[in-house]
């Protein structure tokens, strides 16, 4: 099994989009300048954010997971975006009027189904940890972002110094 | 009592729907309940209309199904987990 992929390129702070749509575009335009993921990745994760929203009210900011199916991606990687202001992210599993503010997204391409199960479980415990996600959003250093997320998620994570 | 079938879906059937599936996996486990989980896309339920006893979903579903819908955000959130496996679990044992 590869290694998931996260490096400061795909870290971005200060994201100033004020649309979802907007977010999805620059996070999976950057992936898929780097070849971790296909041309067709950034349509696919846009349809697949309107049909199935990932935006996930927590007990600290809201967060977003949006992901897509396996054959748009080259290679696993997390891509993290902190949000300048928060941006409106449709609710998982709720109405489809249902939205909420998310300052915290973190794209997954996953390129094997039913995997990484470890991981996604240590990613959703560190959505129940307030204080981190606080932290996140306040954080300007990519390099302390990806420390905390590599400690939070226990990989060492491929990818560049 | 016959095993229950019990489906648990996302939009992908790659992140969320893991995480949930691991989740029920252990309160089986903990519960000593014989279940047969299913771990899908949210679009393939229709598949299972004749079998299955619950379906457990982070999507958003406008289908109506013949068996119980328990919303699984609480797993990712860990906002009302409690609630939720007292839902599921309510279902399991009927």
């Amino acid at each position: 099994m590869r290694d998931i992929y996260l490096d400061e390129s795909i870290i971005f702070l200060d994201l100033q989009e004020k649309t979802k749509e907007d977010v999805l575009s620059v996070m999976g335009g950057k992936l898929y300048e780097k070849g971790l993921v296909k041309a067709t990745f950034i349509d696919a994760i846009i349809a697949r954010e309107r049909e199935f929203a990932t935006g996930l009210p927590t007990k600290g900011v809201s967060v977003a997971i949006p992901h897509t199916d396996i054959e748009h991606v080259n290679q696993k990687t997390i891509s993290v975006g902190i949000l300048k202001e928060p941006v409106a992210f449709g609710v998982m599993g709720g109405g489809p009027e249902e939205t909420t503010p998310v300052q915290l997204v973190f794209m997954l391409a996953m390129d094997e189904t039913h995997s990484q199960l470890a991981l996604l479980q240590r990613l959703m415990q560190m959505f129940q940890d307030a204080d981190t996600l606080n932290y996140l959003c306040r954080e300007k250093n990519k390099k302390n972002v990806r420390y905390l997320i590599e400690s939070k998620l226990d990989v060492a994570f491929k990818g560049g110094e | 009592m016959a095993k229950k079938q019990v489906l648990v879906a996302c939009g992908a059937g790659i992140a969320t729907s893991t995480v949930v599936n691991s989740a029920i996996e252990e309160m089986v486990k903990e519960h000593q309940l014989d279940v047969d989980i299913r771990q899908i896309k949210i679009a393939e339920v229709s598949a299972y209309t004749d079998t299955a006893d619950l379906l457990v979903t982070t999507a958003m579903t406008k289908k109506e199904f013949p068996f119980p819908v328990i919303n699984a955000r609480s797993f990712l959130t860990g906002i009302g987990t409690e609630e939720t496996k007292k839902q599921i679990l309510n279902e399991l044992l009927k």
